[in-house]
C-alpha cells in the first residue's frame, strides 16, 4: 500500500509517525508519573486506609472525575490559554502534549487506584505490624505488589494516548492523525488513509505486546 | 510480658455502636504460650490486633514487655512493634518477593545493611526448614511452607512476643501439627512469648500453657490448659469442651432414654475423670464394692500435654438404692458425675 506513493508523502508519513511517538511518549511519561502520584494519594487517603483523609480524598475524587468527564476534544480547546502559557503556542507537537497530558493524568490516577485496590489489605496490615512507615508501605509493599496491574495501566494509557494524539492531529497538532485528516480524508487519498491507520494499528500492537511481556515478567503467580 | 487492662473496643457511635471487646483483662507471662479460643465473631481478631495496636482500643491499657503501648507516639509505637512479631491466617506474604526477600523485609524497614540482613535471615530459614527454598516465590510454596516463611519473617526483628492470628486455620491437620511443633520449638529455643487466637481446640490442647475463652467480647474463663479441660469453671467452657470431645450417646440408647426414673429404670451417667482418677481401675472396683453391673457405652481418654482426661458414658445396672449409693460415692472421689437420663432395664 505504500507503493505508488510519492517520495514526499512517504517522507511526510515517516515524520508524522515520529511526531506521534514523541507526543505519546512525552505525554505518557509525564502523565504516568503524575497520575501515579495522584492515584496513590487517592488510595491512601480513602477512609479506613493508613493515611485516611476523607476530605482530601473527596476533593481529589471530584477533580479526577471532572477531568475524566470532559471530552478530550473540548478539553483541548478549553485549555488553550494554559497551553499557550506553558509552551508559547497552541499548535504543533509541543502544544498537543499539554492537553494530552492533562487528559491522561486523571485517567492514569483511576487506573492506578484500581490496581492498588487489588493488593490484599492483609499485606498492609502485615507491614504495619512490622513497624513500617507510610512511605515504606507505599514503596516496599503497595507498588511492588501492584506491579502487574500498574504495567497494564501504563499500557492502556499509552494506547489511549495514541488515539487521543490522532484527535489532536485534527486540530493542528501534527502527527499521524493530521496526515490522515489532511491527505486521506480531505483529499480522498485512500492509500494515505489506510497507511496511517495501519501504522497506528502496528504501534498499538507493539505497545500491547511489550506491556503483556512486562506483566508476565513482573508476576510470580 | 503482655498485659491487657480493661480493654474496650467499640465500632461506630451513638445508638449504632457495636461493642467488640467489653472489658478484657489478660496477662501472659514471659516465655509462655497463651491461647484465646472462641467462636467466630466473639472478638478474637479484634483482641489480638489490640495487642500491637493495629486496632486502637477505645479505652484500656496495653502493655508489652513493660512498655505501655497505648501511651506511645507514632514513632515510639513503630519501634515497639519491632518487638512484637505477628503471623496471620492467610500468611500475608509479598508475592513479588522471594522467600529470602520476604524474611528480609522487616529488617529492610529497620534500615539494616545487606550483610547484616543476610546474617539474620539465613539462620531463620534454617530454623524454619526453608534453607533450600530461599529463592522461590510464595506462589510456588504449599500453605505450610508459606506459614513457615511468615514465621521466619515475624522472627527476623528478634521480637520478644509473637502474635498468631488463626495461624493454622487455613492448613490441613497434618500441616497444622508441624506448624504447632515449630511454634513450640521457637517458644522453647528462643524463650519467645506467644499469644494466639484460634477456634480450634486442638491448637490450644497441643501447645498452650494458658487458655482464655472469649464470648461476646468478654473473657469468660482464663485457666491453665489442663485445668481448663478437666475442671472448667464456667458453663460456656464446659459446653465448648463437650462440643470438642463429641462424646455422643449411642442413638439406640438415646431412643430408649427417659428423663424420669422409677424402680425398673437404670441411670445413664457421664463420668469425667481427672488426671488423678483416670488410671484407677474404677469400674471393677465399684462393681465389687457395691455389687452392681456397669455397662460402658462410650469412653474416651484425651491426653492434654501432661494431663489426662477421661470421659465415659455408662449405664449403672442395679436397684435404685444401690445406684444412688454408687453415684454418691463417685461424687466423693475425684470424679465429675452427671446423670444424663434413665433407661428401662431389659427384664
Amino acid at each position: 500500500m505504500f507503493l505508488g506513493m510519492s517520495e514526499a508523502m512517504l517522507e511526510r508519513l515517516w515524520q508524522a509517525t515520529l511526531d506521534t511517538l514523541v507526543m505519546v511518549a512525552v505525554s505518557g511519561v509525564i502523565s504516568i508519573l503524575l497520575g501515579l502520584l495522584l492515584g496513590v494519594a487517592l488510595y491512601v487517603t480513602r477512609p479506613g486506609r493508613f493515611l485516611a483523609r476523607p476530605l482530601l480524598h473527596g476533593l481529589l475524587g471530584i477533580i479526577v472525575n471532572v477531568g475524566r468527564s470532559i471530552p478530550f476534544i473540548i478539553l483541548m480547546v478549553a485549555i488553550v490559554p494554559f497551553t499557550r502559557l506553558l509552551v508559547g503556542s497552541s499548535i504543533g507537537i509541543n502544544a498537543a502534549i499539554v492537553p494530552l497530558t492533562v487528559a491522561a493524568i486523571p485517567f492514569v490516577a483511576r487506573l492506578v487506584e484500581g490496581s492498588l485496590n487489588e493488593v490484599s489489605p492483609g499485606l498492609i496490615e502485615a507491614a504495619q505490624s512490622m513497624g513500617a512507615t507510610a512511605p515504606q508501605i507505599i514503596l516496599k509493599v503497595l507498588l511492588p505488589e501492584a506491579r502487574g496491574g500498574l504495567i497494564t495501566a501504563a499500557t492502556i494509557t499509552l494506547i489511549t494516548l495514541i488515539g487521543y494524539s490522532a484527535m489532536a492531529g485534527a486540530v493542528g497538532a501534527g502527527g499521524l492523525g493530521a496526515i490522515g485528516i489532511n491527505y486521506g480524508y480531505n483529499r480522498y487519498d485512500s492509500a494515505v488513509m489506510i497507511s496511517t491507520v495501519t501504522i497506528m494499528v502496528v504501534l498499538v500492537q507493539l505497545i500491547q505486546m511489550i506491556g503483556d511481556y512486562l506483566v508476565r515478567k513482573a508476576q510470580h503467580k | 510480658m503482655i498485659t491487657l487492662e480493661n480493654i474496650v473496643k467499640t465500632y461506630g457511635s451513638g445508638e449504632r455502636a457495636v461493642t467488640a471487646l467489653d472489658g478484657i483483662d489478660l496477662h501472659v507471662a514471659a516465655g509462655t504460650i497463651s491461647g484465646v479460643i472462641g467462636l467466630s465473631g466473639a472478638g478474637k481478631s479484634t483482641l489480638i490486633r489490640c495487642v500491637n495496636l493495629l486496632e486502637r482500643p477505645t479505652s484500656g491499657r496495653v502493655e508489652v514487655d513493660g512498655v505501655e503501648l497505648t501511651s506511645l507516639d507514632t514513632a515510639g509505637l513503630r519501634a515497639a512493634r519491632h518487638q512484637i512479631g505477628m503471623i496471620f491466617q492467610h500468611f500475608n506474604l509479598l508475592d513479588s518477593r522471594t522467600v529470602y526477600a520476604n524474611v528480609a523485609l522487616p529488617l529492610e524497614l529497620m534500615k539494616m545493611d545487606k550483610a547484616q540482613i543476610r546474617e539474620r535471615v539465613l539462620p531463620l530459614l534454617e530454623l524454619t526448614g526453608l534453607a533450600s527454598m530461599a529463592e522461590r516465590h510464595p506462589a510456588q510454596l504449599s500453605g505450610g511452607q508459606k506459614q513457615r516463611v511468615a514465621i521466619a519473617r515475624a522472627l527476623a526483628s528478634r521480637p520478644k512476643v509473637l502474635l498468631c492470628d488463626e495461624a493454622t486455620s487455613a492448613l490441613d491437620p497434618h500441616t497444622t501439627t508441624s506448624i504447632l511443633a515449630l511454634l513450640k520449638e521457637i517458644n522453647q529455643k528462643l524463650g519467645l512469648t506467644i499469644l494466639l487466637i484460634t477456634h480450634e481446640m486442638e491448637v490450644v490442647k497441643t501447645i498452650c500453657d494458658q487458655v482464655s475463652l472469649i464470648e461476646g467480647g468478654k473473657l469468660v474463663e482464663t485457666a491453665e490448659v489442663g485445668r481448663f479441660f478437666t475442671a472448667p469453671a464456667s458453663r460456656a467452657a464446659r459446653a465448648f469442651i463437650n462440643d470438642y470431645l463429641e462424646l455422643e450417646i449411642p442413638p439406640e440408647l438415646l431412643a430408649r432414654m427417659g428423663e424420669s426414673s422409677d424402680g425398673r429404670t437404670h441411670p445413664v451417667v457421664r463420668l469425667t475423670f481427672g488426671t488423678e482418677s483416670v488410671d484407677r481401675p474404677l469400674i471393677s472396683h465399684l462393681s465389687r464394692r457395691f455389687d452392681i453391673d456397669i455397662s460402658i457405652l462410650q469412653a474416651r481418654v484425651e491426653a492434654i500435654q501432661s494431663h489426662t482426661l477421661g470421659l465415659m458414658i455408662a449405664e449403672l445396672i442395679g436397684d435404685p438404692e444401690t445406684t444412688a449409693e454408687v453415684i454418691a460415692y463417685m461424687q466423693s472421689i475425684d470424679l465429675d458425675v452427671e446423670v444424663i437420663g434413665h433407661v428401662p432395664g431389659n427384664e
